[in-house]
């Protein structure tokens, strides 16, 4: 379903991703591991369209999403590491937004809408404005909205930061559904490892942007001689905090927003 | 429903909330045709032009479409900030579609402001000579908001922080409303500036509001239609393109 060879994107002098090459088979939960500033995101934007590679080939469902953006558009959803919400909107409008984008018929639409709202707990407050909800209703619409649609392969990039364990449970419960019930391959990254052991059937674990190990979990405790898949990743990737390079012209636009207090 | 009328809404159901917003953003051309319109009333009536807040209003409305359209292209950059702009840019949906919603949102919100403002002049004193010329009025309101909301969205698709908001500010929105003969006649003006005006957009789409409202023309008609049309149409085009060349 996802074929990455020798993927290579440079910004600059700092080289994000350094060929790296995985493959993820249909129908299957594929959990992508690293530190901050790893490459992680880096290379779910190339996958989902976002980013054009510096070099090297990709293939979505046999597709370059480089040179077929548009089809390949129509083959995933994904939940995004930062917030994508329109908080202006209230969570019921950003739902429906969303199911126009992917064109669910509205029958369909209106039935999952309630669906997914009332399985993450927003249903009472689905006509409020999303700058009101507090961070982890926000976090939870986002995840609702990215599974609005059943497309071929879902892209969750840290869904589950900054929720409580209840609604990590529901989630992870809900994408294993839709991975038995209809076959949806899923691409996560997280770095609460315990998930990844959990829900993964493959791992691959990347650092300064190379792929340093690959296989199930069993396999990468195996090959490190550890108990946990924590312990596993710290022998992989070693112990040191590592710092995600700062990005000035956001942070500065960030400060501007504050400043004109969320106008748009 | 299709994407152009979710996006188009969306620019709508925004403006109706943001109250303060609007208040905020009629300040400054009730400012202009106020101060300016009773202020320079006497000097301008003193060199034989007639009343200024008469003069003024069409040039004031059509201000406020300018500033109201092209911020709203350039929206852009806080959808960029606050992250909606990623849902849009991977959903399955062809990117004119998702600009040319945008876009007509946002012309739609300007000719709103600026109908809110032609209320006001008419509070103010203003008349309009001829009431049948009032829709061709509104064609060109639509005109000037389509093709600065097209221009806000090129802007907004390359431009990526607020410093470069800033230097679009000074260095292009306000030299086009200035240079258009918002405030003062075309007539007799020196060469150089004469010759700039005539590549302002903006004069074109003030002449044409003036002709319809007070019968006063410069240009004529025909040429202002003509000119506004075929610059909005190519800032469309270069808007749309720069938008699907957007990375996040």
């Amino acid at each position: 379903m996802i074929r990455v060879e020798n993927l290579v994107r440079k910004f600059g002098d700092f080289t994000a991703v350094d060929h790296i090459s995985f493959q993820v088979g249909q129908g299957e939960i594929f959990a992508f591991l690293g530190p901050n500033g790893a490459g992680k995101t880096t290379t779910i934007k190339m996958l989902t369209t976002l980013l054009r590679p510096t070099s090297g080939t990709l293939q979505i469902d046999g597709l370059d999403p480089a040179a077929h953006p548009h089809e390949v558009r129509k083959r995933f959803g994904i939940v995004f590491q930062d917030p994508s919400l329109d908080q202006d909107m209230t969570a019921y409008e950003n739902m429906e937004l969303h199911g126009v984008f992917y064109h669910v018929p509205r029958k369909l639409r209106v039935e999952r809408i309630e669906l997914l709202l009332r399985l993450f707990e927003l249903w009472e407050r689905r006509n409020e404005q999303v700058k009101l909800f507090s961070g982890g209703m926000k976090r939870r619409l986002e995840i609702a909205r990215g599974l609005l649609h059943t497309p071929k392969i879902v892209f969750l990039d840290e869904p589950t930061l900054g929720l409580d364990p209840q609604t990590r449970n529901q989630l992870w419960s809900h994408v294993k559904k839709l991975n038995q019930t209809e076959g949806v391959t899923v691409f996560l990254t997280t770095h609460y490892m315990d998930e990844a052991d959990r829900v993964a059937q493959r791992i691959a674990i990347i650092d300064h942007g190379k792929i340093v190990a690959q296989g199930s979990p069993q396999e990468l405790k195996q090959q490190t001689g550890k108990d946990s898949l924590e312990e596993a990743f710290l022998a992989f990737t070693g112990s040191t905090i590592r710092d995600e390079s700062a990005n000035v012209s956001h942070d500065q636009l960030k400060a501007m927003a504050r400043m004109w207090g969320n106008r748009r | 429903m299709s994407v152009i009328y979710v996006l188009w809404l969306r620019e709508l159901r925004r403006y109706v909330r943001s109250r303060a917003q609007i208040v905020a953003s009629l300040g400054q051309p009730l400012l202009y045709l106020l101060a300016l319109g009773f202020g320079l009333g006497p000097v301008f009536q003193k060199a034989g032009q007639g009343s200024y807040v008469q003069f003024v209003a069409p040039g004031i409305i059509a201000m406020t479409v300018l500033f109201s359209s092209i911020f709203s292209g350039m929206g852009l950059l806080w959808d960029r900030q606050f992250g909606f702009l990623k849902e849009t840019l991977v959903a399955p949906v062809p990117r004119i579609q998702v600009m040319l919603g945008r876009t007509l949102g946002g012309a739609t919100v300007a000719v709103i402001q600026g109908l809110l403002v032609a209320v006001v002049a008419f509070v103010a004193g203003f008349r309009a000579v001829d009431l049948r010329s009032l829709p061709l009025a509104l064609f060109f309101m639509a005109l000037i908001a389509s093709l600065f909301a097209a221009l806000g969205t090129a802007i907004g698709s390359t431009i990526q922080n607020i410093q470069g908001f800033q230097l679009i500010m000074n260095f292009l929105v306000l030299p086009i409303f200035f240079l258009s003969g918002a405030l003062y006649p075309l007539n007799n003006l020196p060469r150089v500036l004469g010759l700039i005006t005539s590549i302002d957009p903006l004069a074109y789409g003030v002449d044409g509001m003036r002709t319809t409202l007070i019968g006063l023309s410069h240009f004529g008609l025909t040429a202002d239609v003509a000119v506004l049309a075929v610059v909005a149409a190519a800032l469309l085009g270069i808007g749309s393109y720069l938008f699907s060349k957007i990375e996040v």
